[in-house]
């Protein structure tokens, strides 16, 4: 045990630790100069404005999707489905070059995104495609349809019963999937890089701040970060065990 | 009528977003035939970051294996003070962007910290050399293995390891004869996630490696780097290459999937 904690506290904690340290180093009004510099308050408020939206689309379509390879039989489903865990296999800068191709710089389709915030959104959706589908899927398949029958049976429109009974069933599966990925959003580096530019991306602001040796600006936005982030897990884990305690 | 609207806008949007860019990277790869695949392949410096990756990739699953299924046995087989908190540390990476992981590394490992200037004073380099991207790859895919065990451990109990123990087996054997044969499965799942991680570790890699041509850069840094130089070819091809690597082990883990729950 003694081993397990020295590990983790070498791997994770002193080092995470040192980046809030070095963040603060300076007094607290060195640090809110450093987040609150043009770039780096850019950098910050792009980043959470597209995690927010990534979020909400995947919620959405996120779930649609997890219906329609539930409840819906046509031919070729297996490889819809295969194609939702894509976006974790594949190393991030490769999604980030995948979208590139066809959304970059001479685009097949017309749609060129590349350096634009369009194009960040797109390679956000794509990485964190898979948190929703994959954590409101087995809900569903586990949901008894029986309900549903009663309530259509009752004269319930189908816009009322998804209303009434599937939607509550499958909110906290749809929660944490959105939380996650809005998570995953905020924190995203390989899949924007490429995509964004000079876009000022929180993760991409980070990385030029340590290349330029700037280690307690890019420390400073990496704590928001770590805050923003955190607060997210936190706040769903209490949501959760809310929801168990109510249900 | 409206399910076949769902139907069509599900099937639409992961066509537009997955499929046909993961397609079109494929065309693109193999629209001059091989000879120019096989030349980017072949290229030293593309040859020595496969080999890289290869390394560091090999030493994280290996650690995370071992130091993997220890915590897990740690949270699910004692009771001790700050076990939650554990728990929390050990999920804390996914949340942490690849880059402050690789900030966080430097600060403390870096020539100009304490720790890690005494590490250099004594020769051991850590940051801009293996060992760094090997912690680097670690820190990320530090839950993967941890996240697959811990349940199966909780699931199956402690009768049959005390069984063991009654009978005399000590803790090495009690280990390898009755614990190691019922988290096989989903140690092994562990094992492919985290090897799938590792191979594509950029963020993280890229601030600690300092993406020395030759030395430290990996397949995914060449990738960044080839593009940024405008040799596509070469950028297309270490792409695919992962991306074969990576549906591979795609279809491993589905293999894989319904045998955890036996």
């Amino acid at each position: 045990m003694g081993i397990a904690t020295l590990w983790l506290s070498l791997l994770v904690l002193i080092p995470l630790g040192a980046v809030v340290w070095r963040g603060q180093r300076d007094g607290v009004p060195s640090f809110w100069d450093a987040i609150t510099t043009p770039q780096a308050a850019a950098a910050i408020r792009l980043t959470v404005v597209c995690a927010v939206l990534v979020a909400v689309v995947n919620a959405v379509l996120g779930t649609l999707i997890a219906w329609v390879l539930v409840r819906d039989q046509f031919r070729g489903k297996w490889l819809l489905d295969a194609l939702i865990d894509l976006p974790f296999a594949l190393p991030t800068i490769v999604a980030g070059l995948v979208l590139l191709t066809l959304y970059g710089a001479h685009s097949p389709v017309g749609l060129e995104l590349a350096y634009t915030r369009a194009g960040v959104v797109v390679a956000l959706l794509f990485v964190t495609l898979p948190f929703v589908v994959r954590s409101v899927q087995p809900v569903l398949l586990e949901l008894d349809v029986e309900m549903e029958h009663a309530a259509a049976s009752l004269g319930a429109g189908n816009f009322t019963i998804f209303r009434r009974i599937v939607f509550p069933n499958l909110l906290p599966a749809i929660s944490a999937g959105t939380a996650l990925s809005f998570a995953r959003a905020i924190s995203e580096f390989g899949a924007t890089v490429l995509i964004a530019g000079n876009l000022p991306v929180a993760s991409v602001h980070i990385y030029t701040q340590i290349e330029t040796d700037n280690t307690v600006g890019a420390a400073a936005v990496a704590t928001v970060l770590l805050l923003i982030a955190l607060s997210v897990l936190v706040s769903l884990e209490v949501l959760q065990r809310w929801a168990a305690r109510h249900a | 009528m409206h399910k076949y609207a769902l139907r069509f806008i599900g099937v639409g949007y992961l066509t537009l977003l997955v499929g046909v860019p993961v397609a079109l990277i494929f065309w693109r790869t193999f629209e001059h035939g091989l000879a120019p695949v096989w030349e980017s392949l072949t290229d030293s410096s593309v040859l020595h970051a496969f080999r890289v990756t290869a390394i560091v990739a090999f030493w994280a699953v290996l650690l995370n294996t071992v130091f993997g299924v220890g915590v897990a046995i740690l949270l699910v087989r004692h009771r001790f003070r700050g076990r939650r908190l554990l728990g929390v540390l050990i999920d804390l990476p996914i949340a942490v962007s690849p880059v402050v992981v690789g900030l966080a590394l430097i600060l403390v490992y870096g020539k100009f910290a304490p720790l890690g200037g005494w590490l250099n004073d004594h020769g051991i380099k850590i940051i801009y050399a293996y060992p760094g991207m090997v912690l680097a790859t670690m820190f990320v895919s530090l839950p993967l293995v941890v996240r697959e065990v811990a349940p199966v451990l909780e699931e199956i109990g402690i009768e049959q390891e005390q069984a063991a123990w009654t009978l005399g087996a000590n803790r090495v054997q009690t280990f390898r004869r009755v614990t190691l044969p019922a988290i096989r499965w989903a140690l092994t799942y562990g094992v492919v996630l985290t090897m799938a991680r590792s191979l594509g570790e950029y963020g993280a890699v890229a601030v600690v490696s300092g993406r020395l041509i030759d030395k430290t850069q990996t397949a995914t840094l060449v990738v960044d780097e080839r593009f940024q130089n405008f040799d596509q070819s070469t950028a297309y091809t270490v792409s695919v290459t992962l991306a074969i690597v990576a549906i591979m082990i795609l279809i491993l883990i589905n293999v894989l999937r319904p045998k955890e729950h036996t």
